[in-house]
């Protein structure tokens, strides 16, 4: 792993505790998924229901980013959101609440897990494949026009990019000199199709050549690596020189969905060696600058902050049913 | 008046479905690998139909069976698989393309409505696109507005493109048989909820008796599903067994309801919406895409045409023009569920 001189120790224990913070997050949401669906696995039961998509393994990303982003700054994610989310610093409790259904969340129990929505900080997502790169777009070209140095980051996973809209947004953003910067999470996987079988060239960072923008692949999830992409791709980006494109080869440590048996996989033996949380936590305690104590106190905190978003969730009331064709359009408008 | 004309035209025979039980899912793979079987020009494609078999095991076992070269894993690249499958099926393939959920048409449109529903027609039929559509519909489940939605309708508006939608398995492989033997673009729409799978709660009529060989259900001919003489409802898909499950509920107190299964959305099957309702004179409409501008809308204003001042009762239980809601409890107070059915049935009987 390359240490950037530019982090200080401070800086390198935080992308620790954001990794950390997500993973007890992503953990939580596992164990409360799980909890009510048996016998027998039944994906419209339980306290949270539906598709959930984890995305542990892949919070070296989200930390990477969101270390360069502050208030005012936009983040467009995918299907696979929590990670991004908390990294962007969306509400945990509103957004627990949301993955539990309940009128306290960010979308009032009307979005759910895969449609998480907070104009605080400028986050959105999408669960069509490669839908939430063009408005990455809008929102830059927003912040350009107003006059402002804020940057919009839209992340998408390495399937979808190889969709139209992939390709339609990095050559407007381009042309356009937007300021965005384009992430792709190399997980290797869309579902049960490797990258292999679905993407032409080696490194979708190649692709940003067609559109004379920079591209970089970061890999074997380093995160202090994914800090320093991002951090160059943002500095272009506020400095009014357009977008950039990076690709970090992460890992999908768990199913695509909850459920997937993965009987597709086979490369699952050496998966949880690759885990980047104990890699990273390694790294510093060799470094010198963490120990076993403090490691365990970042545990810690993260578990009070998440138990904290969960209780939330759960004791929140349900929305009422009554009130279920309300927000198809602002006040007062009906079909 | 008009009514089903008396002597009607003999379609090819549906068999006796046998014992044999099969899910949804499995019936639909048997007929997709019979057809494969017979006809080399058959394929499937679409993401995750290989290895996976398919998201809803709509093509599960095909890999093991046929290999990759005829059963292919795509990109996530909607617009280029499918225009792929329409250009295969202009050279005289016969391919099988998976969208996964209904839902994703949205990328591929396109290709859908402007070339592989048109190009029979602007070609004034001089070149034909033998291909079948398949994909998931429905909600129930808490999969929010992006991936529960139905949107029949919508195909349905667009000409040129047949629409079947099967609501059991005996229908499930003779419609997929009928569409793979198309020479038109078929769209194949499978409810989650009645594929039969495991980890989805189970619609007890999911599993069902499906005959050995290959045979045809006709494309544009409706079913009876249960006779009845005071009311209709007009419906298919999931909410045909919702409502046979409120007919028979209200059979012990005398409401005697008639459940027409549409299987085919184009072409309708108008002759027996209105042979039904010209019968009972009431008429329900359940359909779990949105209300307007849709199928229900569309079964209504046939009845209506071919029965004038003749109706004693219209309703619809639909979903209300609203995106399908994530909460379990918002959900389900939009779907056509049996309990907005029975009330609907109990409006229609009491007029
Ligand atoms: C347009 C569209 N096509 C297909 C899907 C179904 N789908 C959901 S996630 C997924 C795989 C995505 O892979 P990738 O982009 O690599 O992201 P990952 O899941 O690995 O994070 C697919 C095919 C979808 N949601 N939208």
């Amino acid at each position: 792993m390359t240490v950037q001189s530019a982090l200080s120790a401070t800086d390198r224990l935080n992308l620790l505790r954001m990794m950390v913070l997500i993973r007890t997050f992503e953990e939580a949401i596992l164990r409360e998924y799980h909890a009510d669906k048996s016998p027998g696995f039944d994906i419209g039961a339980g306290l949270v229901p539906g598709e959930m998509h984890l995305a542990a393994g892949q919070e070296p990303v989200a930390a990477g980013i969101g270390a360069h982003l502050s208030l005012g700054d936009a983040m467009t994610a995918t299907h696979r959101p929590h990670h991004l989310a908390i990294a962007h610093g969306v509400d945990m409790r509103k957004m627990a609440a949301e993955i539990f259904g309940r009128e306290t969340g960010l979308g009032r129990g009307r979005g759910g897990h895969m449609h998480l929505f907070d104009p605080e900080v400028h986050f959105s997502c999408s669960g069509i494949v490669a839908e939430g790169l063009p408005p990455a777009l809008g929102q830059a070209l927003a912040f350009q026009r107003a006059g402002t140095d804020k940057v919009a980051v839209a992340v998408a996973g390495e399937g979808a990019a190889n969709s139209g809209a992939f390709h339609e947004s990095l050559n407007l953003a381009a042309l356009w000199k937007l300021p965005v910067v384009f992430v792709i999470e190399d997980n290797d996987w869309g579902i049960s199709v490797p990258r292999s079988a679905s993407t032409s060239v080696p490194s979708n960072a190649v692709r940003a050549a067609s559109y004379g923008i920079p591209g970089t692949r970061v890999e074997d999830n380093a995160v202090e690596d994914i800090w320093a992409a991002v951090g160059e791709a943002v500095r272009r980006a506020r400095a009014g020189e357009g977008p950039s494109l990076i690709e970090v080869h992460t890992l999908r440590l768990w199913g695509h969905f909850e459920g997937d048996a993965q009987g597709y996989r086979g490369d699952l033996e050496g998966v949880p060696g690759r885990d980047p949380i104990p890699t990273y936590q390694k790294h510093l305690t060799d470094a010198g600058i963490l120990d076993d104590g403090a490691f365990t106190e970042m545990g810690a905190a993260a578990s009070a902050t998440v138990e904290e978003a969960i209780a939330f969730a759960k004791s929140s009331p349900l929305p009422d049913p009554a009130d279920a064709l309300k927000y198809v359009f602002t006040e007062g408008a009906q079909s | 008046m008009s009514t089903a004309p008396t002597t009607q035209i003999q379609l090819p025979l549906e068999p006796e479905a046998g014992r044999r039980k099969l899910s949804t899912a499995k019936a639909m793979v048997e007929a997709i690998a019979q057809q494969m079987h017979t006809d080399e020009k058959v394929f499937v494609m679409g993401e995750d139909v290989g290895a996976y078999g398919g998201i809803f095991s709509s093509t599960t076992g095909l890999l093991d069976e046929f290999g990759p070269e005829r059963v292919i894993d795509t990109p996530i690249s909607e617009t280029a698989f499918i225009g792929l499958g329409i250009g295969a099926a202009v050279e005289g393939m016969r391919p099988v393309v998976e969208l996964m959920f209904a839902d994703f048409f949205g990328v591929c449109m396109d290709q859908i409505y402007n070339h592989m529903a048109k190009i029979h027609y602007e070609s004034g039929g001089n070149v034909r696109v033998p291909m079948v559509l398949m994909s998931a519909a429905g909600g129930g489940y808490s999969d929010g507005a992006q991936h529960s939605q139905c949107l029949w309708g919508t195909f349905a508006h667009l000409p040129g493109m047949k629409v079947v939608v099967p609501s059991n398995p005996y229908d499930a492989k003779g419609l997929m048989t009928a569409a793979i033997r198309s020479d038109d673009p078929v769209i194949y729409l499978f409810h989650k909820g009645i594929m039969g799978l495991g980890w989805m709660k189970k619609n007890p009529r999911s599993i069902g008796a499906v005959p050995t060989d290959a045979y045809e259900v006709p494309i544009g001919k409706a079913r009876v599903a249960r006779e009845g003489k005071d009311v209709s409802i007009v419906t298919l898909s999931l909410s045909v067994h919702h409502s046979l499950d409120v007919a028979e509920k209200l059979a012990s107190e005398g409401i005697d309801v008639e459940v027409i299964d549409l299987r085919t959305v184009v072409p309708l099957d108008r002759e027996a919406i209105v042979a039904s309702v010209g019968k009972t004179r009431r008429l329900v409409v359940v359909d779990e895409d949105y209300q307007s501008f849709g199928l229900s809308g569309e079964v209504i204003a046939t009845a209506a045409e071919a029965l004038p001042g003749g109706l004693k009762h219209v309703s619809r239980v639909a979903v209300p023009d609203v995106p399908i809601p994530y909460a379990r409890d918002l959900e389900y107070s939009v779907l056509p569920t049996p309990a907005r059915i029975e009330a609907a049935v109990r409006q229609a009987v009491a007029g």
